[in-house]
């Protein structure tokens, strides 16, 4: 049987999308569904869900504030600081290291992500723990501090396990940067100062917002830092979650506040891609 | 620091190597104030080295740069009276064309009034026959209208030098000879020095008014235009600035005549200076005349292999014993008129014998493109 070029056409992009769109509505689409309708239930009495239509647990996800302010605080702090260390590093690295030495110096980025994650955040619960920092100022004299359980300590473990995720994306904006700009505004008289502000900032600015919003929305759904770092005390909204699904066994209420965390996540993604295409539109322009 | 000095730009004695490799060596150059020179030569010959060490982009690895007499050495880019269009024009994706334009203005301090950077940029918008377009933004701008917003952006501060890198490399070749005539014009208009960099002997040969051909780190010869193409100093300069045949024979003491490998004779006048040995002759393709008539004494003949059609003038390629081939240019028109000119006639190569170039060295010594 002969097709139609437009019908072999049809048929190349359902091969090329068809696994991951299979993949995304059996995996994704459908449990989302399936947590929505959970949203709007009630909770079985032995634990679960039982059918019914009603917002309480919307009502109720005061309940659980604690969570949403931990993670709504600590996750954009988190990525401001990632921000604030990987920028200058991602500027270093892309601009001012000798070329011959950049490759090295930025796989060395990458290494970390050869341990589990959960390996590394274990040893900072070691190191945070009491026979760990606290122990060895004790030695020296300076007693009763606690680091492991606190804000301090789940922002720690934040910077420490997202940094590469901010310094690549900034990196690779700066590498791009065409030199000739920099030279171009020193030429015309701006002092580097100037220079940065003016014209490698601005030009760096889709870099900083990708790595911004990845690592905030990677953040919002963090689990692992404050369950090590954070003990009972420090939790997200992640943590919440595993506490409703599986110990307190309420479904509905665990799935109103995943539904929330998932409005969040959505409005953070287009608040932060629309600044991000704000500055990409004017980088249409191919400067080879 | 100052010194009475109506030179715009000096070198003295420059020279910049990386690592091992030297890009520019020992160049000595003075720019009279508002001339219009093109540093030209092959790439990696180290003419841009020299503009980057105008600009302050690179530092001389020892030798003085001096810009209206004032010693340059260490000064950065950011504090030189100089401004540069760049290859490729480097403009700045995230300003619209007039912010481009007025970044000069704005970096000044003290700081200028907003009206007065707006006359200004406006001023010079107005210049390269962009008034009105202030507002567009970089990319909706044609690959010419962003060489103008390049041009306009460099002369709005106004500077003592403008260099210019490679500036209509990018653009088609009618726009290319159009921009030729602007920037002539530009440069007459602010009186100020342009100091161009190409590797087109022509662009260089059209608009300047001094020529630098250079070759390997090295100035070979600076001059007028048509010093540079009628009187070619080296083998080098004949042959990269315009065509050229290269012909390679002994000269014979007397100096008027240079035997070639198979014993032909070839008549030439030698320039005092030139001694009898090994020489390389350049010949113009222009200034031979095809002619249907047996060879003289010190003529050579050979055999039409190509024409090639140009339009106002046709290519001949001439097949000629102990030389090779051997490029004729002639006005179309005259040469229609002949029956000579149909590939496979038999020819005799006359010209001028003072026409000829004559160089000592052999095919060894002569550095070619």
């Amino acid at each position: 049987m002969e097709l139609t070029p437009k019908a072999k056409k049809t048929m190349v992009t359902a091969a090329l999308i068809g696994p991951a769109a299979i993949w995304l509505f059996v995996f994704m689409v459908l449990p989302f569904f399936a947590i929505l309708v959970f949203s709007v239930g009630e909770r079985a009495p032995a634990g679960g869900y039982q059918p019914a239509f009603t917002f309480d647990q919307f009502a109720n996800l005061g309940a659980r504030a604690a969570a949403f302010v931990n993670t709504l605080t600590l996750a954009p702090i988190g990525a401001i600081a990632c921000l604030l260390i990987a920028y200058p590093l991602a500027y270093y690295l892309a601009v001012k290291v000798d070329p011959r030495r950049r490759l090295l110096l930025v796989s060395l980025v990458v290494v970390p992500f050869w341990t589990s994650m959960l390996v590394r955040t274990y040893s900072w619960m070691y190191l945070l723990g009491a026979r760990g920092i606290p122990h060895v100022l004790e030695l020296i004299g300076i007693e009763n501090v606690r680091l492991i359980n606190t804000p301090g300590a789940v922002l720690l473990g934040i910077v420490y396990g997202y940094l590469p995720l901010m310094i690549l994306p900034i990196f690779v904006s700066l590498e791009k940067l065409d030199r000739r700009l920099l030279e171009a505004s020193a030429d015309l008289g701006a002092k580097p100062i100037s220079t940065f502000f003016n014209i490698t900032l601005p030009l760096s600015l889709p870099g900083v917002m990708t790595g911004v919003a990845l690592v905030t929305i990677l953040l919002l759904g963090e689990y692992l830092i404050p369950q090590l770092l954070g003990g009972g005390k420090v939790f997200f909204i992640g943590n919440a979650l595993v506490d409703l699904f599986l110990q307190s066994r309420n479904w509905p209420l665990g799935s109103a506040i995943a539904v929330t965390l998932v409005i969040v996540v959505v409005a953070v993604l287009l608040i932060s891609m629309r600044i991000a295409w704000r500055f990409a539109g004017t980088r249409q322009i191919d400067l080879v | 620091m100052t010194s009475a000095s109506t030179h715009n730009i000096e070198f003295r004695s420059v020279s910049k190597t990386y690592g091992s490799v030297t890009a520019v060596s020992d160049i000595s150059i003075n720019v009279p104030k508002g001339a219009f020179m093109a540093l030209l030569g092959p790439s990696g010959c180290g003419k841009t080295t020299c503009l980057r060490m105008i600009g302050g982009f690179e530092q001389p690895t020892s030798g003085d740069v001096l810009i209206d007499g004032r010693m340059m050495n260490g000064v950065p880019a950011y504090r030189r009276p100089v401004n540069m269009v760049f290859q490729q024009y480097a403009l700045f994706p995230h300003f619209n064309v007039e912010e481009n334009v007025s970044y000069g203005l704005q970096q000044i301090r003290p700081k200028l009034a907003n009206a007065e950077i707006a006359r200004r940029a406006g001023e010079a918008l107005e210049m390269v026959r962009l008034g009105g377009f202030g507002k567009r933004r970089i990319h909706e701008m044609s690959g010419g209208q962003q060489q103008r917003v390049a041009l306009a952006r460099a002369i709005v501060n106004r500077p003592s030098v403008l260099l210019l890198d490679e500036p209509l490399a990018a653009l088609d070749k009618k726009l290319r000879s159009a921009m030729q005539f602007e920037l002539q014009t530009l440069q007459r208009e602010l009186g100020i020095t342009f100091v161009l960099v190409t590797h087109d002997q022509e662009e260089a040969l059209s608009m300047s008014d001094f020529v630098c051909v250079m070759n390997a780190g090295t100035i070979r010869q600076i001059g007028r235009p048509e010093e540079i193409y009628d009187h070619p100093g080296e083998f080098f300069v004949a042959d990269f600035v315009g065509k050229t045949n290269r012909i390679e024979g002994t000269l014979e003491p007397g100096g008027k005549v240079v035997r070639m490998a198979d014993g032909g004779a070839l008549a030439i006048v030698a320039r005092p200076g030139v001694e009898p040995g090994p020489v390389v002759v350049a010949l113009r393709p222009e200034a031979i005349r095809l002619e249907h008539r047996p060879a003289r004494m010190g003529e050579i003949t050979g055999v039409i292999t190509h024409r090639v059609f140009l339009g106002s003038t046709a290519e001949y390629s001439v097949a000629a014993p102990g030389i090779g081939d051997v490029l004729v240019t002639a006005d179309h028109k005259t040469m229609t008129e002949s029956d000579l000119i149909e590939p496979g006639a038999t020819v005799t190569l006359a010209f001028d014998p003072a026409a000829a170039h004559v160089f000592r060295g052999t095919a060894n010594q002569v550095t070619t493109r």
